[in-house]
């Protein structure tokens, strides 16, 4: 019998009686990570990461019943042993394994390969079933190592700061912004939105090492804001604050920024191709390291990725999301303007 | 070249003219001579001659990425174009190249007649050498247009700010016959190659819309009533002997409309007539989306010449005897033109009729036949009238009827390309027939960026059906679809058809259960005939 079933909840182990990521409430929710599309409000009990923790109290509600694991800790639940391994997708993100009976099953939640210089690098785990996301499951969607895409970053800022232009970059305040905070600090002075400093503070709380920011008040001068770099989420971009600012540039940082049409669509002045999800490469390096006999594939270009993986003589199947498998690509598309409404 | 793909991308991420054209300047500034004549070559639809097809691009690419046909056509699915999907396919160059665009393109200009195995490894080694971005260029060199937002009026435009030569000047200079492969950058833009003297045109007068009761302005008997005719405003030019159509773009469009070439024969010297290109038969006007059919084409063929005749409809003289009549009243600039008339008997120029009326009265009753003549509505002149440069309130006037509108429920929904190819962004619309939906237009545009978006959302999680790339959806929003004129149709299900259609707005205030029906719309067609 198979370790995971999907249901219109979401992942459910029916051995052990919980779920992984799901979309409706339930009693027991395991949790990959903070990111609002994984968890969400309502279940009984919560179980994610020690960083994660912290995250999802500010995020949802402090009220929430949590339990926590670190890295490599497993704790055994109706005979399912669970453990988490870092999934390097964003702070606190995990990849869940399950284990029943010699059946090894991971659930990587979201994850990418490169280490990003402030999130547990991604390591893979041997397992017989691996449910794999495929974000940019198509081969053109191929990431440059990050050193060169902040260098990118860092040359439109200081062109833009003798131009007399305000440099905005648009990022999700749980994750994309921490990591262009931790790669972009030096003597540039960074200025960050409300939502993206609270959550900094969680995190700062939790000892992860983020270098200083400025929360951004009403007292915060658009001269200074000119000289510095100004990090807000995806909410705020067609805002009035920003029209308000001083010659305002805006640039998106984000994998869809890899192709045209993405880059003209999202009407900003800038796109920087940097993701925290996997690439094309990235995938099938995951996938092939965990030495799975059976690929569940979520989240993307299911139908092209798993017909490639079957193709490659690796057995997967598409697995339905909530928002249908068809074209589930345009959801993440819309995910950069909404995922900070949600 | 890397110059050029940096250009490219700076014109492809800015929305707004000034920063393109800054781009613009800037890499006119600090160019290579030959490769700003190409850059001129490339923007304006002068292609270089071709001599590889893209499918054996698409071949070669596949091969050496070990692509599965049906994946690369995924890929393309979601890139929306073939030269960028190979370039992203590619794996990272192991070299670097600093060849300039020109060089480039001289270099793929000698593969002309060589084999396909000397064309191959040419590819395959500039490729290797290129990144990503300078890949997309190299591949669009070889296969596609530059479609990036830059009309012939902003390159224009830059070239005046960047050379301080006179806009309309550089226009006709590289709107003439040159050939990239030898004019010099000086050459062109000083347009040694054509006399700029003869072609120059007037700014044109504009109107606004008239928001009052016409009573308001006065006396009839001080104004003139023309129609307004739906077609491109332009002005025809006569000097020394050469011909030139403007459009209201500031575009030279004189080689799209080979039917008004004899009005070199006819027009004498120093004339400059405003007017409306339009399709016309037998004198009558035809419909705009007769005239579309003519529109930005590069090369015309004889059926198109046979099913869409050009004519112009003559608003007003500008020049006449080489001596600028602008400032001269409007009835006396009138006199003049009629007087032209003679000559131009037979053909399809003519002078737009003045439509005599002795109250306001009666012309808002002939205002409302506009649409039987295609006609959008009727254009108040003051006699008294200078032509002014541009909008001025107070002497011009458009009247306009309104369009038609429906309510309508989506029904289908399709990708756009390019910039959309990732949006369901062409809809089909349906009114009620009894207990079913039948179809009575498609439309796209008319819609913001965000209300796409959120449609979009809607369609991908309300398909029903899926063919090819069309969807089903649930017949759910409700759109307010605006249009010119109804007729009679034997090849759609609803038996008529709507000419022009577009969304005038979404209807979020509207249930699927209160639109139009197909009884409104023939009642409609019925009172047109």
């Amino acid at each position: 019998m198979a370790l995971i079933e999907f249901t219109k909840r979401g992942i459910y182990c029916k051995q052990g009686n919980f779920y992984v990521d799901p979309w409706w409430p339930v009693d027991y929710a395991v949790t990959t990570h903070g990111h609002s599309d994984h968890v969400r409000f309502g279940n009984k009990y919560y179980l994610c990461h020690t960083l994660t923790k912290p995250i999802i109290k500010r995020r949802i509600s402090e009220d929430l019943n949590v339990e926590t694991l670190e890295y490599g800790e497993s704790i055994t639940r109706n005979g399912v042993n669970i453990s988490f391994f870092p999934a390097g997708h964003i702070i606190g993100s995990a990849q869940v394994r399950l284990e029943y009976k010699d059946e090894i099953c991971v659930i990587s939640g979201d994850y990418k390969i490169e280490d990003d210089g402030i999130t547990t690098p991604f390591e893979p785990v041997k397992c017989h079933s691996f449910v794999s996301e495929s974000t940019f499951g198509l081969p053109v969607y191929k990431w440059q190592k990050q050193e060169i895409v902040f260098n990118g970053i860092r040359s439109w800022i200081s062109d833009n700061i003798t131009q007399q232009k305000t440099s905005v970059l648009i990022a999700y305040s749980l994750g994309k912004a921490q990591r262009l905070i931790k790669n972009l600090a030096g003597d540039i002075p960074i200025y960050v939105h409300n939502s993206i400093a609270n959550l900094n503070e969680v995190i700062i709380d939790a000892g992860v090492n983020l270098p200083k920011t400025i929360r951004i008040t009403p007292e915060t001068t658009k001269d200074e804001l000119q000289k510095g770099i100004v990090i807000v989420p995806p909410a705020m971009r067609d805002s009035r604050w920003i029209k308000n600012l001083t010659h305002p540039v805006t640039g998106i940082c984000s994998g869809w920024m890899q192709v045209r049409a993405h880059r003209r669509w999202q009407s900003a002045d800038a796109g920087f191709a940097l993701s925290d999800h996997a690439d094309w490469p990235g995938l099938m390096e995951a996938i092939t390291a965990t030495g799975a006999e059976k690929v569940y594939v979520t989240h993307g270009f299911t139908a092209a990725f798993s017909r490639f993986l079957n193709d490659a003589g690796i057995e997967a199947a598409e697995v339905l999301t909530k928002f249908g498998q068809e074209d589930d690509e345009e959801n993440k598309v819309d995910l950069v303007d909404q995922n900070e409404n949600k | 070249m890397k110059r050029f793909a940096q250009l490219i991308q700076q014109l492809e991420l800015s929305n707004k003219t000034n920063d393109k054209i800054s781009a613009l300047v800037n890499y006119f500034n600090y160019a290579d001579d030959k490769d700003k004549v190409w850059v001129i070559a490339l923007f304006t639809g002068k292609k270089p001659k071709r001599p590889i097809k893209s499918a054996l691009l698409k071949y070669w690419a596949i091969a050496i990425t070990e692509t599965p046909e049906w994946l690369f056509a995924e890929s393309y699915a979601n890139v929306g174009d073939l030269s960028e999907t190979i370039a992203l396919l590619l794996p990272p160059a192991e070299n670097t190249s600093n060849l300039q665009l020109h060089t480039w393109i001289e270099e793929l200009h000698d593969l002309e007649g060589k084999d396909d195995e000397t064309k191959k490894e040419f590819i395959l080694n500039a490729w290797n050498k290129l990144e990503t971005q300078e890949r997309f260029i190299f591949n669009k060199l070889i296969s596609g247009n530059f479609r990036i937002g830059v009309s012939n009026k902003m390159l224009v435009n830059a070239l005046a700010k960047q050379s301080s030569l006179d806009s309309a000047q550089i226009m006709h200079s590289i709107m003439g016959k040159w050939n990239p492969y030898e004019i010099t950058f000086h050459e062109l833009i000083n347009g040694i190659h054509v006399n700029t003297d003869n072609s120059w045109p007037y700014p044109f007068c504009l109107a606004y819309a008239l928001e009052q009761e016409p009573e308001k302005l006065g006396d009839i008997s001080e104004w003139q009533a023309e129609w307004k005719w739906d077609g491109i405003r332009g002005q025809i030019v006569k000097r020394n002997g050469e011909l030139f159509i403007w459009s209201r773009g500031e575009e030279l469009v004189t080689e799209q409309f080979p039917e008004l070439h004899f009005m070199i024969d006819v027009l004498p010297d120093g004339v400059v007539l405003d007017g409306e290109i339009l399709a016309v038969q037998d004198k009558q006007v035809l419909s705009f989306s007769t005239l579309q059919q003519r529109l930005n084409r590069k090369t015309i063929n004889k059926k198109q010449l046979e099913e869409a005749p050009i004519g112009f409809f003559v608003y007003d003289i500008l020049e006449y005897e080489a001596k600028d009549f602008r400032q001269e009243p409007l009835s006396i600039r009138r006199k003049i033109l009629e007087q032209l008339n003679g000559d131009l008997d037979e053909s399809p120029v003519i002078i737009s009729p003045v439509i005599n009326c002795s109250s306001w009265e009666e012309l808002a009753d002939l205002r409302q036949t506009s649409r039987s003549i295609n006609s959008e509505g009727i254009m108040l002149k003051k006699l008294t009238s200078h032509y002014h440069s541009g909008r001025k309130r107070g002497d011009w006037w458009k009247w306009k009827i309104n369009p038609y509108t429906v309510d309508a429920v989506m029904i289908y929904a399709q990708k756009g390309s390019g910039r959309r190819a990732n949006f369901f962004t062409d809809y089909t619309f349906a009114v009620r027939d009894g207990e079913n939906l039948v179809t009575i237009a498609k439309a796209y545009s008319g819609l913001t960026d965000k209300e796409i978006k959120e449609v979009n959302s809607f369609v991908t999680r309300n398909a029903i059906e899926k063919f090819g790339p069309v969807r089903t959806v649930k017949p759910e929003l409700v759109f307010e679809i605006a249009f010119e004129g109804i007729a009679e149709s034997k090849r759609h299900k609803a038996g008529l058809a709507l000419r022009f259609p577009r969304i005038l707005r979404w209807r979020k205030d509207k249930k699927a259960d209160e639109i139009n029906t197909l009884e409104d719309l023939r009642q409609l067609l019925q009172s047109t005939l």
